[in-house]
């Protein structure tokens, strides 16, 4: 009876703590009829013409991932925050479809709250960009950060693969997928291994560095520069990186090398970093170091030379 | 050509090594310093071609160790590279006495070379530390840097690609002193053109030492 009385108590400490629980208090307890279908794969409801119940397939464009939902910055939101009220009635009405969403700005526009991560500046230099100047106001934030899953992680993780990782992914999901490429252009995407052919070591450039290092323009005063460059434009320079004063201190290790010099000093930051950059991490005093000895050698030749010859 | 004072030193497969050895750590030398010190000011050429460069060269000296090692295996070349613990510090001292004073009040040189002695003692010294642990270890660490997935990604929380990278430099560097120093020392003979010319065409002068 005991250990009966065990194992209830252990399944339910367990089901407290399960991952289920742990999304559903992440995310707005409103949401829960929402995510009903919208977290499936399929919907049942009561078809009022045949008054029976019918089970079909959900759109796949409309079905979210409710962990990456309950990890997203967004995750406390109500649905209705940034989609129409009406959507609370079910069937929804299919006009809903056309009214337009509330925009990024809308919230994160002239904030104080928000002023810190510049978003009006953020939107100066999205206009500039290539996808702007091309495709005009329906290149939306969203074409590139997911509303539902978007996380600040150029500026929390401590992870530079994870940082990489996660801002190339946007890229990739028109770069790499022929079908979203096609809503903004009328020919197909280019073959990225191949308009970069140029680069050595290509995979493991995509893998360590995001695509917007070489692709943007660097503003000191935003975290994740938004101008994107025409390809042309893109830099070509290894040594813009490979070098004493390398750009990426500016862009990607920004944050990482803010925080972990603040916590180890500068060379354990260093040491520590897995990701090396041929020739961008010089250490002024071991360059001194090698020249003093190498200087050594050639004065104690010289003076060697200058008495074989005095000798002779 | 007196067979008397000049011995056949270097064999064909040795001077084939040495030529292509030579050339190649040149290039290494110049394309790693252009890599190591790169800077928007300080270019000596083109990052990607150095890069380019320094993997073919890089490559190149991988495989001809190859030939040094086996030559050495397959020949009796290796005997000149066997070194006696015993009295060594000894043998150095007189050796370092030679090149800093003996030398220059025409002494005879402490180890004359002939067909069993290729090297003085120092030589010995020093090119066993170049070809059995500099250059194997520039080749290990390279090829590591070549395909860095390989290489651990922490060692006792440091990263195992810097320190790679770190150790490469590091022997690279000391492959260039050597290199400096081997120069001159060549120099040394009864001609400083003498040991350049034997190992172009194999034969030892060995009235100069």
């Amino acid at each position: 009876m005991r250990s009966y009385l065990h194992f209830v108590v252990v399944i339910i400490l367990i089901s407290f703590f399960s991952p289920t629980q742990a999304q559903n208090q992440a995310l707005a307890p409103e949401n829960d009829l929402c995510l009903k279908c919208h977290t499936n794969q399929t919907i049942t409801f009561l078809n009022t013409l045949t008054k029976r119940q019918d089970k079909r397939m959900m759109n796949p464009l409309y079905i979210l991932n409710k962990d990456h939902l309950a990890a997203g910055v967004h995750a406390k939101f109500k649905c209705t925050d940034c989609h129409s009220a009406d959507y609370s009635k079910y069937p929804h009405n299919a006009e809903l479809k056309l009214e337009p969403l509330s925009t990024c700005l809308d919230c994160h526009g002239g904030d104080a709250k928000y002023a810190a991560y510049k978003f009006e500046k953020i939107d100066e230099e999205f206009q500039k960009s290539v996808h702007f100047q091309k495709v005009g106001e329906s290149f939306t934030c969203s074409k590139c950060h997911n509303q539902h899953y978007y996380q600040a992680k150029s500026r929390n993780s401590s992870e530079v693969g994870e940082i990489v990782g996660f801002s190339n992914d946007m890229c990739m999901s028109c770069h790499s997928n022929n079908n979203k490429f096609l809503l903004f252009s009328n020919k197909l995407k280019p073959e990225l291994s191949q308009i970069h052919d140029w680069l050595p070591n290509q995979e493991l450039h995509f893998k360590n560095v995001r695509c917007i290092e070489c692709h943007t323009v660097v503003v000191d005063s935003l975290s994740v520069s938004h101008n994107i460059l025409p390809k042309e434009k893109a830099l070509k320079n290894c040594v813009e990186c490979h070098s004493k004063n390398s750009m990426l201190e500016a862009s990607l290790y920004k944050y990482k090398n803010i925080q972990t010099r603040t916590e180890k000093g500068k060379l354990n930051s260093i040491i520590t970093n897995k990701s090396y950059i041929i020739g961008a991490y010089q250490n002024e005093w071991l360059n001194n170091f090698s020249i003093i000895i190498f200087l050594m050698a050639l004065v104690g030749i010289s003076i060697h030379l200058i008495i074989r010859i005095i000798k002779k | 050509m007196t067979s008397e004072s000049k011995i056949y030193f270097y064999p064909i497969w040795l001077r084939i090594w040495h030529g292509i050895n030579a050339l190649s750590i040149l290039v290494l030398i110049f394309t790693g310093i252009n890599m190591q010190y790169a800077n928007q000011n300080f270019k000596l050429m083109d990052f990607e071609l150095a890069v380019n460069l320094h993997n073919i060269f890089g490559i190149t000296v991988t495989l001809n160790y190859l030939l040094f090692f086996i030559g050495n295996m397959m020949t009796s070349n290796k005997k000149y590279y066997r070194l006696k613990m015993k009295g060594l510090i000894k043998r150095l001292i007189l050796q370092v006495n030679y090149y800093t004073s003996g030398m220059f009040k025409n002494e005879n040189p402490p180890f004359p070379l002939n067909e069993k002695r290729k090297f003085n003692p120092m030589q010995k010294v020093t090119y066993l530390l170049a070809m059995y642990i500099f250059v194997p270890g520039l080749i290990i660490t390279g090829l590591a840097l070549l395909f860095p997935e390989t290489i651990i990604e922490e060692v006792y929380s440091l990263s195992g690609i810097f320190m790679t990278a770190v150790l490469h430099a590091s022997l690279g560097f000391l492959v260039s002193i050597f290199l400096v120093i081997h120069l001159y020392v060549a120099s040394i003979g009864k001609h400083p053109l003498n040991n350049f010319k034997s190992i172009i065409d194999g034969y030892h002068d060995i009235s100069g030492h």
